[in-house]
């Protein structure tokens, strides 16, 4: 009997295994786990934001302005399933510019399917779904307290998909043209130039085209509540982590080296804000250092893959001198950022993106010498990362006035002056979001 | 001296006090109040329309000298008035003037018109 019990257990082991191996790679059940939370944790991130957003408006708008993150989690969502996930990582169609996969549409063709580190597709689809959902969120930073929901759906669906799956194509796909480009690819760990530098710059164009709010910048238009806000970038912190840690698709030594960048960077980037303010207005304020947790975020998103600790904490130091005085250059120029959208995702990716270069570990190195056939230096990388920013850069600026046109045309972006005044939540959701001094 | 009491929409409050600027009145006070005045104004909550029994306003205060009343009553009813002080709705609020007894200032123990 106990022999016969050991036979069945042996042959069931072979069967098992024979059939895992027959369908392709076995599912890592370790890997697969840490995925799988870092796209709860990513998530995450959409509601923090919405938080960290929604405390920076006027109480009239804090509704409407909660309602563009949240807003994205539902149309960016279904249109990734649609057809962003076929656009993103679909093979090269129309000489590179997206992907296409007719497998990909509805998700249909990944049902079963495990990807080489054992994580199953859907799990991979689901997880960079969730970076196509916060982008557009991070966006409308920039022109908050003054777009129609209506217009800004339309607006974040075709953005997402003229703007965010194609960059999202290049940069990450196995045979997107910044993948490939100089030894080892353009360096974008986690999305500093497909989210961040994308958004940023999107945000920026979108934010001019708007105009400013009505009465800026002469009259004070003061956060309603930065409990809230400090609150949303703790929530974003947290969520950062699957954010970087889960974009080596894996769970190990990769995952380690990005999940402590981007500890060190958030921490750094926080310390130095408060620093520069102490020394420039003699207090260290709330805003500021959550502002710098972001700016040292944003700036290690595209580094946290290849660098060192010390490399992190130099790009966060950078990210908060930088985005500080972009904040500044700001209020001179005059253009209405409302929630510093470009300020520090777009200047601080940008930031990353760059100076990430000269921080790179060695390992790395040796490997893109070795795929270059004999040397590679930091310059060549440096330049790679140029070209990759400036190439993001143009083509976020000038497919976005395409689309604000087309959707400000057909749809209407722009509310009207009363709507604006009357607030985002009156005019389009016709709620309140505080019940202040209300007696009912 | 006059006590002017305006009650006007809340979101209407910065146009007004803009105005109040320009017409040189800027010593005001300002609270949050709410009120039942003819207005009906709607809110949508899961789906159901709700006129709460309160619509909440913004009531403005100023002191004034007698020859300042009629300037500050233009002001605000340029600025409250719906469509940019062209025309009204219902809703616009109201203005009342009450006579004015005593003003102190506290600081330098003042009265009267030269305390306001």
């Amino acid at each position: 009997m106990k022999k016969a019990i050991l036979l069945a257990t042996l042959l069931l082991g072979f069967f098992v295994n024979g059939w895992a191996t027959n369908g392709g790679p076995e599912v890592d059940a370790g890997a697969t786990a840490w995925m799988i939370t870092s796209t709860a944790l990513v998530l995450l991130m959409v509601p923090g934001l919405a938080m960290f957003y929604g405390g920076l408006v006027r109480s009239k708008n804090v509704l409407g302005t909660m309602m563009h993150s949240f807003a994205a989690m539902g149309v960016m969502s279904v249109l990734w399933v649609l057809v962003g996930y076929s656009m993103c990582f679909g093979e090269s169609v129309l000489g590179g510019w997206f992907g296409w996969n007719n497998d990909y549409v509805f998700l249909n063709g990944i049902d079963e399917t495990v990807m080489e580190g054992g994580v199953p597709e859907l799990v991979f689809s689901m997880f960079q779904g969730k970076f196509a959902i916060i982008t557009p969120a991070l966006l409308a930073g920039a022109f908050a307290e003054r777009v129609k929901f209506k217009g800004y759906l339309v607006f974040i669906a075709l953005w997402g998909i003229i703007v965010y799956n194609p960059l999202c194509h290049w940069v990450w796909a196995e045979d997107g043209f910044l993948f490939n480009m100089g030894a080892d690819g353009a360096i974008d760990f986690a999305g500093g130039t497909v989210v961040h530098i994308s958004a940023g710059v999107s945000g920026l164009v979108a934010a001019i085209y708007l105009g400013a709010r009505r009465g800026y910048p002469l009259r004070q238009l003061r956060p309603n509540n930065l409990v809230m806000t400090m609150m949303g970038v703790g929530l974003l912190w947290v969520g950062w982590f699957g954010f970087n840690a889960g974009s080596s698709v894996s769970s190990g030594i990769a995952t380690a080296q990005a999940l402590t960048a981007t500890q060190v960077a958030g921490a750094t980037g926080a310390l130095a804000w408060a620093i520069i303010e102490l020394f420039h207005h003699g207090k260290a304020t709330a805003l500021g250092f959550a502002s710098g947790i972001l700016a040292g975020l944003v700036a290690v998103t595209p580094a946290a893959g290849v660098v060192q600790p010390l490399g992190a904490m130099a790009l966060a130091v950078a990210a908060s001198l930088v985005c500080y005085g972009a904040l500044m250059l700001k209020d001179k120029l005059g253009y209405d950022d409302s929630l510093d959208a470009f300020g520090i995702h777009g200047v601080g990716g940008i930031v990353g993106a760059v100076f990430l270069s000269f921080f790179i570990r060695k390992s790395w190195m040796e490997n893109a010498a070795a795929l270059a056939g004999g040397e590679w230096t930091v310059w060549n990388q440096f330049g790679i990362q140029v070209v990759a920013v400036g190439i993001a850069i143009a083509y976020s600026i000038v497919l976005t006035i395409a689309l604000i046109w087309i959707v400000e045309k057909l749809f209407k972006l722009k509310s009207t002056d009363e709507e604006e005044m009357m607030g985002l939540d009156r005019a389009y959701h016709g709620e309140r979001g505080y019940g202040m001094m209300n007696p009912n | 001296m006059k006590l002017i009491t305006a009650i006007i929409r809340e979101y209407q409050l910065d146009q007004v006090r803009e105005s109040l600027i320009q017409a040189g009145i800027s010593r005001i006070t300002v609270s949050r109040v709410s009120g039942n005045g003819n207005q009906v104004n709607t809110e949508v909550y899961r789906g159901k329309e709700f006129v709460p029994n309160l619509t909440p306003k913004m009531r403005i205060e100023i002191a004034v000298n007698d020859e300042f009343a009629e300037v500050t009553i233009d002001a605000i009813i340029k600025a409250a008035k719906s469509h940019n002080g062209h025309e009204g709705e219902v809703g616009d609020g109201k203005i009342f003037v009450t006579p004015l007894e005593q003003v102190i200032r506290i600081r330098t123990e003042e009265r009267g018109s030269s305390a306001i």
